[in-house]
């Protein structure tokens, strides 16, 4: 029996959405076909457009399947400076979040290498939410250069929630255009497209109880976004590539489903979390509550902390053979976890962002998870403490 | 036993991984990561360290059915194994990084690590045996494939090491052997090449590494009469004994081929000389690990010595000398002579095929001949 505390990393499929995914996989029909299998697969890409833009404030138009959230986030990014820059050369300003997935900060790298950006890093507070002030000044000082800003709905590693009202409220002062990952804020808070007044919004299928390879860029009517995908001009020549019915259709059921028990599940969710990091906090009395200290601040599902002396690949390994799934929260290079940059920009040093945990709590959580967690840690801290101890031995550099 | 597989990605520790399986352990994988910057490291499938093989490796744990974890041991490889190799050459000597690495890595820093996390053991796919003894010891042996036998670059890690040690392969025929067992468990690493380079100098080119790293050292290259007869840019472009490369125009007055006789790092100057010239008479060695109990009191004693990983063991006389280190004397077994010792190589002791001691060079005196 194994207690998984990684939903946001994936999530089980919910089995209406598995069912859905079923069904269709034996469906022949491209959408794009014109005869009669075409037409009944067009017509379910189209209902499932509609489910979801009704699911999360938007309108069918607005939105735009693609292969998942990294690359909605690519498209977002990369299509939204494209076409800024088109339209005004003196756009070469792409501003995100020091806190951001790799799936926006990378493609951002990407363009400044690539594209002629010059990107801005926007730094957090000590708790990984984004610090209005420095954006305000930077678009004061060069918003007439600003091309985009994304900032995340919810940061994905530590939970802290983003203050996009504000974002959105500075950037229109400038004109400049805002996306939003909320790739886990979905189904975990309440999401309005139309309400938010954001210009794009990632969504993907996996993290709310559907099919991976599958999300969305919901994108404002008239945002003009350059395409990254060429090919044959599916969903409106801005992302090329015969559309993947099943995983569409089943994506929908996933996200309507996981929208409409969104204030319940908050609520019990919530609660859950609180109990684990009232749990974690009285077996492993130094480990330090990460994010947001204010639990109404971070994402329900989410808890997340750093253990003084440990390794997180040494937790990892042994809470793992203690039959406890989670997460260092941060990228791997090859398997290698990297000290998180979510940790850096929130003024960690490397040291302790080596010691991370993210515990991130779904749908078939239950009061046993966090009991394994609590019955678990004290002996896999202690061991893990003293392997760091073990590594750090003969280390000149003095860090340990 | 809770056995820490060391998986390289290639198909050796696959296999000494599968037979610690078989033989009923608790194994768990584990592939080293020791570049933080692994565009470094070489890329193609002769190495370790590439993302190419630690993939290898997943996939060989996922066969097995075993856990599979990278930990990153880069930080501890670059301020031992790296620094060492730059900081020997610097110094006008000739490391073996292979064997720091299995003194400082694989059986100090992941070993201490894995005994720490509650292993037993640590599993690696070494070609050499660990003989248990009635009492209790345990001694350091050759493998049965003499070809591919690695007890050379293992005696480093010395006795108290070896208790935690386990050398699945070093009761294998051959290396055939081996390959054909990961084929038929099924392990896609069956077919991969060995590796023979130096891990972290990407391309094979340690001459150009060491360039990068320690800048140009420019300096003279003369005969043992101080006649000037080239140049170069840094005598850790050489190795004692080394023939190609040496760039020198004119030919030597007995059109005899000429070797690097002395590396003098201080005046950057690189000594060259007749191939008679490197015969060495006795030869000097520090930091004297011991499997056997060392006679403190200097007695000489016959064995055998190694001063190469695929060098033969020649007769010698050994004894200790004082601070820890080692005397061998090459005169005393006439049969064969030993050419080109460099300080920072390696010496291992053996009886037969037992280790009895490892120490690092230091010093030679030359065979004197007329």
């Amino acid at each position: 029996m194994t207690t998984y505390l990684d939903h946001a990393a994936t999530t089980p499929m919910l089995p209406e959405a598995a069912r859905v995914l079923a069904e269709q996989l034996v469906r022949t029909g491209n959408p794009s076909s014109l005869h009669t299998a075409g037409r009944a697969a067009r017509r379910v890409v189209e209902e499932s457009r509609e489910q979801i833009a009704a699911t999360l404030g938007a309108r069918p138009s607005e939105v735009i399947f693609t292969g998942g959230g990294t690359e909605a986030d690519n498209l977002a990014v990369k299509g939204l400076f494209w076409a800024r820059r088109r339209q005004d050369p003196a756009r070469m300003r792409i501003l995100v979040s020091a806190v951001e997935h790799h799936a926006v900060i990378d493609p951002a790298f990407w363009m400044a290498a690539h594209a002629g950006a010059e990107i801005v890093l926007l730094p957090v507070d000590q708790d990984g939410v984004l610090r209005l002030d420095a954006l305000a000044a930077e678009l004061e000082a060069h918003g007439e250069q600003a091309a985009l800003i994304s900032v995340m709905w919810a940061n994905n590693e530590v939970g802290a929630l983003q203050p996009l009202d504000d974002v959105v409220a500075l950037a229109r002062r400038y004109g400049v255009p805002v996306h939003a990952d909320a790739v886990q804020a979905v189904g975990q808070l309440p999401v309005d497209f139309a309400a938010s007044g954001l210009d794009a919004l990632t969504v993907s299928g996996h993290k709310v109880g559907g099919p991976g390879g599958v999300g969305a860029l919901v994108a404002r009517r008239g945002l003009e976004l350059t395409p990254v995908l060429h090919g044959g001009g599916q969903e409106r020549g801005v992302r090329s590539g015969t559309l993947a019915v099943p995983l569409i259709a089943s994506m929908a059921v996933a996200l309507e489903a996981a929208v409409a028990a969104q204030p319940g599940y908050a609520v019990g969710v919530g609660a859950l979390r609180d109990q684990l990091v009232a749990a974690v906090r009285h077996v492993a009395g130094d480990a330090a509550l990460r994010g947001p200290a204010d639990l109404a601040r971070r994402l329900p599902a989410n808890a997340h902390f750093t253990f003084p002396g440990c390794e997180g690949d040494s937790l990892l390994y042994l809470l793992d053979s203690a039959g406890i799934e989670c997460s260092t929260g941060s990228a791997c290079q090859a398997g290698v976890p990297q000290p998180s940059h979510v940790l850096l920009a929130m003024g960690l040093d490397e040291v302790e962002a080596r010691g991370a945990l993210r515990f991130s709590l779904g749908r078939t959580s239950t009061l046993a998870d966090v009991d394994a967690l609590a019955a678990a840690l004290p002996g896999v801290v202690d061991r893990a403490r003293a392997a760091g101890l073990a590594g750090a031995a003969h280390s000149s550099g003095g860090a340990a | 036993m809770r056995v820490l597989a060391a998986m390289s990605g290639g198909v050796d520790s696959a296999v000494a991984a599968a037979r610690a399986v078989d033989a009923g352990h608790d194994v768990v994988g584990v592939h080293m990561a020791l570049s933080r910057n692994r565009d470094q490291f070489r890329t193609g499938s002769r190495g370790c360290c590439s993302i190419e093989d630690a993939g290898d490796a997943r996939r060989a744990c996922d066969v097995l059915g075993i856990p599979y974890y990278v930990w990153d041991l880069s930080e501890r490889f670059e301020e031992t194994v790296v620094a060492d190799f730059l900081a020997e050459y610097a110094a006008g000597r000739t490391p073996n990084p292979c064997v720091r690495c299995n003194e400082h890595i694989k059986f100090e820093a992941l070993a201490d690590k894995a005994l720490a996390l509650g292993f037993d053991a640590v599993c690696t796919g070494h070609y050499a045996r660990i003989v248990a003894r009635d009492d209790g010891q345990r001694e350091l042996h050759r493998a049965r494939d003499a070809a591919k036998d690695q007890s050379y670059v293992l005696a480093v890690m010395g006795p108290e090491r070896l208790a935690r040690a386990m050398f699945p392969l070093g009761d294998a025929a051959t290396k055939d052997e081996v390959r054909a067992e990961a084929a038929a468990r099924g392990l896609s690493v069956s077919v991969k090449p060995d590796s023979y380079d130096i891990c972290f100098v990407a391309d094979g080119d340690t001459r150009g590494f060491l360039r990068d790293r320690l800048g140009s050292r420019p300096g003279p290259i003369v005969d043992t009469a101080g006649d000037v007869l080239g140049a170069h840019d840094g005598t850790y472009g050489y190795t004692i004994g080394q023939r190609k490369g040496l760039a020198i125009g004119r030919p030597a007055p007995d059109g005899k081929p000429r070797y690097v006789l002395s590396i003098m790092p201080v005046t950057s100057t690189v000594v060259v000389g007749s191939i008679d010239e490197l015969d060495v008479a006795t030869v000097r060695a520090g930091s004297a690990v011991w499997f056997a109990d060392a006679d403190a009191d200097g007695d000489w004693f016959a064995c055998e010595a190694q001063v190469r990983a695929h060098g033969e063991a020649i007769g010698v006389c050994a004894r200790t000398v004082p601070d820890g280190g080692v005397e061998v004397d090459v005169t005393a077994g006439a049969a064969h002579r030993l050419k080109g010792v460099a300080a920072g190589q390696s010496l291992v002791l053996y009886d037969g095929s037992r280790v009895l001691a490892q120490a690092t060079v230091d010093a030679t005196t030359p065979a004197v001949r007329a």
